[in-house]
């Protein structure tokens, strides 16, 4: 009521204050700003109705699973959908090995890129290096899986493995013939895919650490390294232990790159050169053979079982980042 | 002395080894574009984009339906995407108050870190069981709900550069807040969104997992949106798995048009941005 | 009280008097509330009577959270003239002056108290309309802040809200921007980008584009502060040829700027109104020692 009245006795005066004629009178500029902001909140709040549906589907789906088969489902390993046993030990088993695996061999591998890329790389070269490593991680996964089946798993069986047998065939987990296919292979590609995440925020994580930080360590008669080692790296290790943990979260995710050469062989085998079967795996593959509700409900429930898995990770590695920012935050 | 030198030496070896790892990572990189492109570029030729694939066992043939069909699971997820993520973005830059963003925030980013085979499973769940059938429908549903996360987050990143100054200016010419923040900071932040949608897209172009049974595949055509439709993530998987040799070679042609594709709107996007820094 | 309010209604003629015919017009009767709150607060004292005045503070106040932005202010600002206001800086002159056309609002933790009259309304009133009163109060802030859009779009950034198109259009962007001096240096690149423009024309393109929403007062927060000193004249110039349109108030920590260019200056210190006056008696025979110390350059 009072818009364009306020004031309204400016209309006499001449120019500065004489009214301009609006057409957003009254009505529709009033009703903008509170119904833009409940479109926009309508939106920002559709994020949280989305995932809680998708919580909700999948347990609702996986009912009948959870039911007849209990906890049992969890420490079971056999997995013969033909006679109606359902034992999610070796998906477990084979997500979990490859994961950590990878993990293992990526972190070195990326924490030491990104420190190069940091540390020593003129900046050019750095961001042009980092574009790159981007677009490594930009590659769709089924082609990782199409190098991995024509180009890794050949290489290995040809070059790789058989030495490595040779020399430290004596351990259990290299034990034992190698077909080509194996968890091993899974990890490698796992790895592939899993050093762009690692070494793209480490580097922007050590980039960020201060100047004064460094000169301080340079001051008091420290080489570079160092310098790297005591000052840089502590202070960057929370960003870089979420980037691990993000990392971790991908390939325990992972799918068709894994499917492609995991050999898909519910088993927990001793050697990591045996092949195995993963959650994401068996979920691509058996979900749309599943005959039976009970069988399709058991690779829900899988489903759940790997969301648990990856939220947790997840979940550490976003408390993470946002404790190594929160000062940043504002708004 | 000898302290120093050990300490030198130090810091020479673990240089080496840094330098060593970035050599390996760049190494592999360039190994894998290098052997992919010459190994896809090879096998792609025009039948590749006009035909249809060849009957089971037959040689030759294309991918021209599953080319056709992308583009139509990326059309849909677009449409459910971005605008959620841009709208929803909006109100984490503009309206933030203090818990119920954070909560938004952090739901995001989980949603973002979900694998993409449950998501495929979540639009099985809703699309495919409603409708007794696979779908475009169903695989731009789920592609679209993993577009969200990003578009979200890049929006408000970008929306969160545009200085309070100008937010101000527009505030102290008598704009409302909608007026202002759609005729003066998403403008001035429209390079960014837009790269960064692009990037979003050219991640969800390349994933398979949840299409797998959602919008299923297709030998042939299919009409609008309610048919299973093929996919070229989806046949280079089939393909890749198959008995072939012929398929193993359009496997390695469709790797190469998608790679192509994912390269150009990631390129694109980095561009888009340059510019912006430029101006 | 009564003559006071006489002498308001020769420009605004928004504070009816007592015994004239009651105006039945609902906002004249929301205006008619506010005088009679006023009424009730004992009477203040307006360190400067000035006439015609068209924007009063009234023992207003401004807290972020629990800090003092301004205390206490009371004060009369005449129409069509220059008021500084200087004082040591986080003395809340800018606070005072982002009041006026209620910027404060955007920062969640401010809080006003006591009245601010503009026009005779008080701004904080809960019926005031803010688009409407920003678009009366125009404000031109420290460092220049064109939007990244054409100059010609800058300027019509205002009126185009307001539904102004076409010809009309046009002709006001032009008149804008020779108010603002800038026409005879823009008019032939007015679809180029505004960020294209040096400091000085880009402060210039910010007067002329808040000139185009046709406000009665105009706010500069240092308007000068990052520019050179020909920049700088070219403001001053500008300040001076604008006064007979609009009623300007400007904030400066430059007090020879302040000299120059304003007819009253108010002093601020620690969040409160020190001394406001005639420029000329602030700078020659300030009646407070704080003032004085001030203008000598003794501390601050």
């Amino acid at each position: 009521m009072t818009t364009g009245m306020l004031l309204s006795e400016s209309d006499k005066t001449p120019d500065p204050g004489a009214p301009l004629r609006t057409r957003l009178s009254g009505f529709l500029a009033r009703l903008g700003d509170p119904l833009f902001y409940g479109l926009t909140l309508c939106c920002a709040a559709s994020i949280i109705v989305i995932t809680g549906c998708l919580v909700y589907q999948l347990y609702a789906h996986s009912a009948e699973a959870r039911h007849t088969l209990g906890w049992g489902f969890l420490t079971s390993q056999e997995w013969n959908p033909v006679s109606g046993e359902f034992g999610a030990l070796p998906f477990v088993f084979g997500t979990v090995v490859t994961s950590i695996l990878a993990i293992l061999i990526a972190t070195p591998l990326g924490v030491g890129t990104a420190i190069f890329l940091a540390e020593m790389a003129p900046r050019r070269l750095s961001n042009i290096m980092a574009f790159l490593v981007d677009l490594l991680a930009a590659v769709p996964s089924v082609i990782y899986g199409l190098l991995g089946i024509f180009l890794l798993v050949p290489l290995l069986n040809s070059t790789v493995v058989p030495p490595m047998q040779r020399v430290l065939g004596f351990l259990p987990i290299f034990s034992g013939s190698f077909y080509g296919v194996s968890l091993f292979s899974a990890s490698l590609v796992l790895v592939i895919m899993v050093v762009p995440f690692i070494v793209s925020i480490s580097r922007e994580v050590l980039l960020a650490v201060p100047v004064e930080q460094r000169e301080a360590s340079y001051a008091l008669g420290s080489t570079h390294w160092e310098t790297v080692w005591k000052v840089v790296l502590p202070h960057a290790r929370r960003g870089i232990y979420a980037s691990v943990f993000l990392g971790l979260a991908r390939a325990l995710g992972e799918t068709m790159a894994v499917t492609m050469v995991i050999g898909n062989t519910p088993q927990i085998a001793k050697s990591l050169f045996a092949p195995g079967y993963t959650i994401a795996a068996v979920i691509a593959n058996e979900f749309t053979e599943a005959t039976g509700s009970l069988y399709l409900s058991a690779l829900i429930e899988l489903g759940l079982v790997l969301f648990g898995i990856t939220i947790v990770i997840n979940g550490l590695a976003r408390l993470l980042i946002l404790a190594t920012t929160r000062g940043l935050q504002h708004g | 002395m000898g302290n120093l030198l050990w300490r030198r030496m130090t810091n020479a070896v673990m240089f080496s080894m840094t330098l060593m790892c970035a050599l390996g990572v760049v190494g592999v990189l360039f190994f894998i574009f290098g052997y992919l492109f010459w190994n896809g570029g090879r096998y792609v030729n025009w039948d590749f984009f006009t035909r249809l694939p060849a009957p089971v066992g037959e040689s030759g043939g294309g991918m021209a339906n599953a080319i056709i069909g992308s583009a139509k699971l990326l059309l849909l997820a677009t449409l459910v995407g971005a605008p959620i993520g841009f709208l929803g973005g909006i109100y984490l830059a503009e309206f933030g108050g203090k818990t119920f963003p954070f909560f938004v925030r952090y739901v995001t980013d989980l949603l973002n870190g979900v694998p993409s085979i449950v998501i495929g499973i979540f639009a099985y769940a809703v699309v495919v069981l409603r409708v007794r059938h696979f779908s475009a429908w169903a695989g731009g549903f789920a592609l679209g709900i993993m577009m969200i996360p990003i578009a979200l987050r890049s929006t408000e990143e970008f929306l969160r550069q545009v200085p309070t100054s100008l937010r101000e200016g527009a505030l102290a010419l008598g704009a409302t807040r909608w007026q202002m923040i759609l005729t003066v900071v998403v403008p001035a932040a429209m390079r960014g969104i837009l790269s960064g949608m692009m990037l979003d897209i050219a991640r969800v172009a390349g994933e398979t997992a949840p299409l797998l049974f959602t919008s299923f595949g297709n030998r042939f055509w299919s009409e609008g949106f309610d048919k299973p439709t093929a996919s070229l993530p989806v046949m280079i998987f089939t393909y890749a798995i198959g008995p072939y040799d012929d398929w193993h070679r359009q496997a390695w042609a469709a790797g190469f048009v998608l790679l192509a594709m994912v390269f150009m709107f990631n390129i694109t996007s980095r561009l888009l941005i340059s510019w912006r820094r430029t101006r | 009280m009564a003559t006071m309010a006489t002498d308001l209604t020769q420009e605004t003629s928004v504070l009816p008097e007592q015994d004239e015919k009651r105006d039945t017009r609902p906002e004249v009767i929301a205006l008619a509330d506010n005088i009679r709150i006023q009424d009730d607060v004992p009477r203040f004292d307006i360190r400067s009577q000035c006439l015609p005045t068209i924007i009063r503070a009234e023992k207003f106040s401004v807290y972020y959270g629990k800090k003092v932005g301004v205390k206490d202010i009371t004060m009369d600002i005449c129409s069509r003239s220059v008021t500084a206001i200087i004082g040591p800086s986080g003395c809340g002159k800018s606070t005072f002056l982002r009041s006026i056309n209620r910027m404060n609002d955007l920062i969640p933790i401010a809080r006003a108290e006591g009245a601010l009259y503009v026009n005779g309304v008080n701004a904080y009133d809960r019926r005031v309309d803010l688009v409407n009163l920003r678009q009366r109060v125009g404000m031109v802030f420290q460092k220049a802040n064109p939007f990244p859009k054409s100059i010609y779009d800058n300027v019509a950034y205002g009126p185009r809200l307001q539904g102004v198109r076409g010809r009309a259009l046009d002709d006001l962007v032009e008149s804008c921007l020779r108010d603002a001096a800038l026409w005879d240096e823009v008019k032939y690149s007015l679809g180029k980008s505004a960020l294209a423009l040096s400091g000085g024309q880009q402060q210039r393109l910010c007067i002329a584009r808040a000139l185009a929403t046709k406000p009665q007062v105009l706010l500069m927060d240092e308007p000068c502060s990052a520019l050179d000193p020909i920049a700088t004249a070219k403001i001053e110039e500008l300040i001076a040829g604008l006064k007979h349109a609009y009623t300007i108030v400007i904030v400066t920590h430059n007090m020879q700027q302040a000299a120059r260019v304003s007819d009253r200056t108010a002093f601020f210190c620690l969040g409160e109104l020190i001394e406001y006056g005639d420029t000329r008696a602030i700078f020659t025979k300030p009646s407070r020692k704080q003032t004085e110390d001030y203008v000598t350059g003794r501390f601050g």
